[in-house]
């Protein structure tokens, strides 16, 4: 049995009572997968990224949503938000928090979605990620039956983030899941989304999760993606973004978790006046693999685009950043710029980085372009001159690179987080993670 | 404190301090003066571990210790502090990192814990106020976006709050203007103490008319040529140092 009939044969396992489209949507996504098997890295989109990892795993389907509950206090985000959690891509009721959204807005598992209005759901889930995508989308599509739905009335701001918890946990059988997020944004409405995947340590499981957004008219949406899976799971992603006149797109891509993480990320700015800000951290030690494949299409004039992505690579960790701008003809008075840096921590941490611009059209500011090194040699003198050993001096201009990235978070809460996890992985005696509660004492004195 | 003896260094090959010779008590206060390119930030750029510095000949002990047998970050902890003419600019670390991380360095190699967290607030905002910066810049990174003045002040905070047994002030007084230098001055003075020493270097005697010194030094052509009290500085500044070039050349 190949692979993919391998994994396909999961299927059969499934519930059938889905309405009619999402049944012919799955055997579409499934025959594509079938078709196109899983990327070689003979393919240009996966060329430094072998996935062998996954396709010869043994991946079961979660049927319940149990997790202990001292762990999960332990890792959800404390912060005061409408919460809506799968564990290994099943829905959790009990962990869950979703009263008293305002008018206007919705939040549900899409399993719910789905059964109490499915046409509602059925014009846009699909639209912008299709099964051609990438086999890992198509797979998705063969199996997705939860995930988050949310839509956003014209006009409607959210008051708190929406924070969708994806944990993983360590069993026995490894499982895969395929969640599927889907965020609609009405006309001016505002909202903050969390995907923020977390789980036991030892767990070795397949995330496939594919989310799409579609921004209306003057629609702002924060969109942070904190990926702090165990080392040992696996993790493809692919974040499709379609956005109308006036709207706003932030993207927080903050990595630090996974064995093997693919994440995909496409906006198409459609409207002018778009924006799209793309802002994104890795940080990977042992042998963690993250590949970070961006894509802004500029398809109307007047339309802006920022990305910016750091990279901290340690010991013999692989990471690739491969961020593409496509101006088309005739899309005039364009600004996009993009840059990649990365500080390398070991001689035997290796970066793949390719940022890319193909413009059609003659009236634009862009701007790109890559680094990576090692730290400020000067920078570290300076700090030893005060005693600092040298350890602790690297370890604090690393927390500075990454402080850059950080300083654009608007939720604090990540950005300690984020800035903590780096402070307390770096290798020994760099643990700094005290010196970032003092510097936050002090803050808030 | 500190005993230089017949130090020989060379910067690329060539020789810049050509036996020098000084000796630092606790409780004094020393002004080393010069013209451009006598070897004057050299000698605590040595002293401080710079890199780029040869030592081809002499010794330098601190507290009877070999210096030279000490990491940068070692004579530090021991108390030996260089406050530097051009400070550089750290992106992205905050002062306050860099100031607990320090101290709690110095604390370690004393053998006392760390600093406790309500008593480092307290110590860093005194000083602060002392050296008259706001709190904020506590939260901004290491000299970034700072004038030259504040700069100066913010090499001085570190100096407040680190409590060195020797500071070493490489021209501090470069770019200040006077109500800078006031307070970067009151803030060097209340270093002084019967059991500290503090080294200025400078090419100006303006400096000293707000520290006073104890003993002035005119170093030439890598050499300690004359040496005497704070009468000294005033002669140079009314006479240049022409003079004092005939005299050791006679």
């Amino acid at each position: 049995m190949s692979a993919p009939e391998r994994f396909l044969e999961r299927l059969t396992l499934r519930r059938t009572d889905d309405p009619s489209w999402v049944a012919a949507r799955r055997q579409a996504g499934a025959a594509r997968f079938e078709a196109m098997g899983f990327p070689t890295r003979r393919d240009e989109a996966w060329k430094y990224t072998d996935v062998r990892r996954i396709a010869e795993g043994d991946f079961a389907l979660a049927s319940d949503a149990d997790f202990d509950a001292a762990r999960f206090e332990a890792q959800r985000l404390d912060i005061d938000a409408y919460r809506l959690v799968l564990v290994d891509g099943v829905f959790s009721e009990a962990l869950s928090e979703l009263e008293g959204l305002p008018d206007g807005v919705q939040v549900e598992p899409l399993s719910r979605a789905l059964s109490v209005n499915h046409e509602a759901v059925g014009g846009a889930l699909g639209r912008l990620a299709g099964v051609d995508f990438s086999p890992f989308t198509a797979l998705n599509t063969a199996f997705a039956d939860e995930g988050v739905v949310v839509r956003l009335a014209p006009g409607a701001v959210v008051d708190k983030p929406i924070y969708v918890l994806l944990l993983s946990r360590a069993n026995g059988q490894a499982v895969m899941s395929h969640p599927r997020v889907l965020i609609e944004a009405g006309a001016r409405s505002e909202a903050t989304v969390i995907e923020h995947y977390s789980g036991e340590a030892e767990a070795a499981n397949f995330t496939n999760v594919v989310t799409e957004l579609l921004l209306d008219r003057g629609a702002i949406v924060d969109h942070y993606k904190l990926q702090e899976a165990a080392l040992t799971d696996l993790h493809v992603a692919s974040i499709h973004v379609d956005q109308s006149r006036d709207s706003r797109f932030n993207s927080y891509n903050l990595n630090l978790g996974g064995a093997l993480v693919r994440t995909d990320l496409v906006t198409d700015l459609n409207g002018e006046g778009a924006e799209a800000a793309y802002n994104g951290l890795f940080f990977v030690q042992g042998r963690q693999h993250v590949d970070n494949h961006t894509l802004v299409n500029h398809n109307s004039p007047r339309t802006f685009s920022n990305e910016n992505y750091k990279g901290v690579l340690d010991d013999r960790a692989h990471g690739v950043f491969n961020g593409k701008v496509f101006v088309k003809k005739d899309a005039q008075q364009i600004e996009a710029y993009q840059n990649n840096a990365n500080l390398l921590l070991s001689d035997r941490a290796e970066i793949d980085t390719k940022p890319e611009l193909v413009i059609y059209a003659d009236d634009v500011k862009c701007s790109h372009g890559a680094t990576t090194g090692q730290l400020d040699e000067d920078a570290v003198y300076a700090l030893r001159s005060r005693g600092i050993d040298e350890p602790m001096a690297r370890a604090l201009l690393t927390l500075a690179f990454v402080g850059e990235v950080m300083d654009k978070v608007r939720l604090n809460v990540i950005a300690e987080r984020v800035e903590r996890a780096v402070a307390g992985r770096l290798p020994e005696r760099f643990n700094l993670a005290d010196l970032v509660e003092t510097a936050e004492a002090i803050q808030e004195a | 404190m500190l005993e230089v003896k017949d130090l020989h260094v060379t910067v690329e090959d060539k020789a810049i301090l050509n036996g020098l010779n000084l000796t630092i008590n606790a409780g004094e206060v020393h002004a080393i003066m010069g013209p451009n390119g006598a070897g004057k930030s050299t000698l605590s750029a040595v002293i401080a571990g710079k890199d780029g510095y040869e030592v081809t000949q002499g010794t330098i002990l601190f507290e009877g210790q070999d210096i030279f047998e000490m990491e940068i970050e070692e004579r530090a902890r021991a108390g030996l502090l260089l406050g530097f003419q051009y400070p550089i600019e750290i992106p992205g670390v905050k002062n306050i990192y860099l100031l607990k991380a320090a101290l709690n360095a110095q604390r370690a190699a004393r053998g006392e814990g760390e600093i406790p967290a309500p008593e480092f607030m307290k110590l860093v905002r005194e000083k602060s106020a002392e050296m008259k910066m706001d709190p904020s810049f506590l939260q901004r990174a290491v000299n970034e976006g700072f004038s030259g003045g504040e700069k100066k002040r913010n090499e001085i905070l570190q100096m407040l709050v680190l409590q060195p047994k020797l500071a070493m002030l490489d021209e501090i007084d470069s770019g200040l203007d006077i109500d800078a230098m006031k307070v970067v001055a009151s803030g060097v003075n209340s270093l002084r103490s019967a059991d500290r020493a503090i080294l200025l270097v400078t090419h100006y005697q303006r400096l000293l008319n707000h520290i006073e010194p104890d003993r002035v030094h005119v170093l030439v052509d890598g050499r300690i040529v004359k040496s005497g009290d704070k009468e000294l500085a005033l002669e140079l500044e009314a006479r240049g140092y022409d003079w004092v070039l005939e005299e050791s050349a006679a």
